[in-house]
């Protein structure tokens, strides 16, 4: 007969006495329990050092090493592995830093349209779970499994452990769970047993567990407002939880109610299941500072393909389009234009972002650029044709015909002229 | 100066000026009107420097003399002074104050000196010609919707208005585009008008003189130059610049060769449209419309809000074509229609589609249909 009592195998998902110490059917040791155990239904699912997981998957002989998945020598770390870990290596550590503190390390340069299809692989897993999975990157997202016990004849906890079992064994990379009663405790909680962990914030224990926390641990608390709060001598959320939320919101804004909600373990958010994007973009930092404008436009045009494709790919067009510089200084300049019409092709963002590039280039070193679109609409209002320039059909035009040689063909099998070395001599 | 003046005539004056001046100035003076006492009149001049307006009306005048005061303060208190009082206002000193009194109501307010506003040009336009309230009322009504907002095609922030010649009739034609709708309206070139250059006129001073003659039934004297154009009706005279630039060739965008006609009762069609419509969000007008034999259906789907469609029985024998259109410039060119029954002229799915109303060849409309 199952009680509320029964410890939970993280390894094989099968329920068993309390009073086992190991798995009566795969004899593994961890297991999970805690009094709510079976009635908790929201879920944050986590992958564990996932680039560097889907890298040793896929090369064992770098099993057992640090591996450490991040751009060149410029870059920062993506990934690290829990080899690299010990080390003290983490992700967003510069990579040189990383290259210090673990000079043995294997680094990778990411493959993300490889991590793309294996985040796809698992998001399909999690919703033959429950419909309401919410993404919130490629390898981890929020689950609401409430009312899915008789669909799967479990209650939610087990088809969790199922789920980690089956992404163990047919994707090849482990993950961790939080389970809790809200998104913020849940997310919480799958950060506290990493890797392979399987951890519970309940009701119960929730005020009390927070109370010992910093409070960076809330969601919303990053480095200025941890230094504010540290200023005014709160360290702890226990010391949130003694204050009044009239003065949190007079004290810090909007933000004070979140700070008081949250430091109870309330949090009224639901899982959605779509987040409409605001603005699609992508960056490169390079690996040598560049100054001048045409090798610096160079760089640009690759990223405003990589944006309109995946504009295109998820049939969007927008209107804004923002370039970004950052300075050998660590300055980032933004610089906006707003088109007369959404649009979703390469060249037009080019062809926008190029002369608000010209206008910066003029001396001072970069080490990235970037360039993105926001004022996002439907696909259907990209790039009208104009009646006044008859060019506008035709750059379209082109653009189209090019994405279907390359759907039809590969990537490599077209280009403009502008993405291949320069011939010309300085 | 001093002068007195009723309430209701010193407010009609100062509505009229009031608005051509920006709420927000970088040069404080072209906050304020130009109050100018002479004769039996009273003269009130605003201007942002692009668009000059003088308005004259008939006050007790006891000392002559000019005065400036900042126009919307002006406005408003003399909105909020009862209803048949009779406003004073004099300079006090020597260039200090406008004292404004009326009733038991004193106000003192900051002047700056009369010679540092804007001269108001008066000099003669060359080409002057008349055309009656109504009739420009119809021209800037069924053009101004298509003016364009961008910034970069800046010749098409406005009005494009010139002298033109079809099959052997003269024409005063009005032309607004934005690259997605053009519209064209004409009419017989009225005396005067023969010699006109091509002008441009700004959003801006349409929008004004559209408020101006929203009620009148005077006859409007239009007189202009490459770059000034000039209205005068009763007590108002309007001078804009013009929009420095080069219209582009219309005539190339209006298609010749479309060869399916699709004919639609113009009230039913505009309600339909409308309520269609209605299912798409702000973001998102699309409305597909799909003929064939003697039916058209309009539907139209939005992603969060659902889908709806409308049959509608209409004059068309062509073969069947499905197009879209942004249903907003449908509606847009449907709300100039006043005939029973309009008129599409289409190509295909991807060219443009000429509209026109069935009674009044006067109007022509031209729109981009969207990819759906």
């Amino acid at each position: 007969m199952a009680t509320s009592d029964d410890k939970l195998c993280r390894d094989c998902a099968e329920r068993y006495d309390p009073a086992d110490d190991r798995c009566p059917s795969c004899s593994s040791q961890r297991a999970v329990q805690h009094p709510e155990l079976f009635d908790l239904s929201t879920a944050h699912i986590d992958c564990d050092a996932f680039y560097a997981s889907v890298e040793k998957r896929d090369n064992p002989s770098i099993r057992d090493k640090p591996v450490v998945v991040g751009g060149g020598r410029r870059g920062v770390v993506s990934a690290a592995c829990y080899v690299a870990r010990i080390y003290g290596v983490h992700s967003a550590m510069p990579m040189f830093k990383a290259l210090k503190a673990c000079p043995d390390a294997v680094v990778i340069r990411p493959n993300m349209s490889k991590y793309v299809e294996v985040g796809r692989q698992i998001r399909s897993m999690m919703e033959d779970l429950t419909p309401a999975v919410e993404p919130i990157s490629i390898d981890e997202a929020f689950l609401d499994l409430a009312g899915t016990d008789r669909l799967h004849d479990a209650p939610p906890a087990v088809s969790l452990a199922r789920l980690i079992r089956r992404i163990e064994e047919e994707v090849g990379v482990t993950a961790s769970v939080g389970l809790s009663y809200n998104k913020f405790l849940a997310k919480v909680a799958s950060d506290l047993d990493k890797p392979r962990g399987f951890a519970v914030v309940g009701r119960h224990e929730a005020y009390d567990f927070l109370g010992k926390q910093p409070v960076s641990l809330i969601w919303g608390v990053g480095k200025a407002l941890q230094r504010k709060l540290s200023r005014d001598g709160i360290t702890r959320i226990s010391q949130l939880q003694e204050m009044e939320e009239r003065d949190l919101i007079a004290r810090y804004g909007s933000i004070g109610g979140r700070l008081y909600r949250f430091s109870r373990g309330e949090d009224s958010r639901t899982i959605s299941t779509s987040r409409p994007a605001k603005n699609v973009s992508s960056e490169t930092t390079f690996n040598e500072d560049l100054t001048d404008a045409e090798a610096l436009r160079a760089r640009l045009w690759p990223l405003c393909e990589k944006v309109a494709r995946r504009m295109k790919r998820a049939d969007l067009a927008g209107r804004t389009v923002t370039l970004k510089l950052k300075t050998n200084s660590f300055r980032i300049l933004t610089r906006n234009h707003q088109l007369p019409a959404p649009t979703q092709l390469a060249e037009v963002i080019y062809q926008t972002a190029a002369p608000l590039l010209d206008r910066e280039a003029t001396g001072e070193a970069f080490r990235l650029i970037g360039v993105g679109l926001s004022d996002l609409s439907t696909g259907e209002f990209a790039d009208p044709i104009d009646l006044l320039d008859a060019s506008s059909g035709r750059v379209a035009k082109v653009e189209r015909a090019m994405d279907d040689v390359r759907a039809r063909m590969g990537d490599e099998a077209i280009a403009k002229g502008r993405s291949l070395p320069s011939q010309r001599k300085k | 100066m001093k002068l007195t003046i009723e309430r209701a005539a010193i407010l009609k004056s100062l509505a009229h000026v009031q608005s051509v001046v920006e709420r927000r100035n970088a040069i404080p003076i072209l906050s304020n009107v130009l109050i100018e006492a002479d004769g039996g009149d009273m003269s009130l001049s605003a201007t942002d420097m692009d668009i000059d307006i003088v308005d004259r009306t008939p006050a007790d005048v006891q000392q002559e003399g000019a005065v400036t005061a900042p126009v919307h303060t002006l406005y408003d208190i003399v909105r909020k002074l009862p209803d048949g009082s009779q406003v004073e206002l004099s300079l006090e000193g020597e260039g200090g104050q406008v004292e404004l009194r009326s009733g038991r109501s004193n106000f003192s307010l900051q002047s700056l000196p009369k010679d540092d506003f804007p001269a108001i040009g008066s000099e003669d336009l060359s080409n002057e010609f008349t055309l009656p309230a109504g009739e420009l009322r119809q021209l800037v009504d069924r053009t101004r919707f298509a003016i364009s907002t961008e910034e970069t095609r800046y010749y098409l922030n406005g009005i494009y208005l010139h002298a033109a010649e079809a099959d052997g009739v003269k024409l005063l034609r009005a032309v607004a585009t934005d690259g997605h709708r053009l519209a064209r309206i004409e009419m017989p070139l009225p005396q005067g008008a023969e010699n006109i250059p091509g002008v441009i006129v700004p959003r801006k001073a349409v929008n004004e003189l559209r408020r101006l003659i929203d009620e009148s039934s005077d006859d409007v004297k239009i007189s202009l130059t490459e770059n000034k154009i000039r209205f005068s009706f009763g007590s108002v005279i309007l001078t804009s610049k013009l929009i420095d630039g080069t219209f582009p060739d219309y005539d190339r965008v209006i298609p010749t060769g479309n060869d399916k006609t699709l004919d639609v009762d113009s009230k039913v069609f505009r309600n339909a449209v409308d309520r269609v419509s209605t299912i798409s969000t702000e973001k998102s007008r699309a409305i597909k419309l799909t003929m064939s034999e003697g039916s058209l259906s309009l539907a139209a789907t939005s992603p969060d809000a659902g889908s709806a469609s409308e049959d509608l029985e209409v004059g068309y024998t062509a073969d069947g074509l499905e197009i879209g259109f942004n249903s907003r410039y449908l509606l847009d060119i449907a709300n100039q229609i006043e005939g029973d029954s309009m008129q599409f002229v289409l190509a295909d799915a991807a060219s443009p589609t000429i509209i026109k109303d069935v009674a009044d060849s006067a109007a022509l409309y031209v729109l981009m249909p969207m990819r759906v």
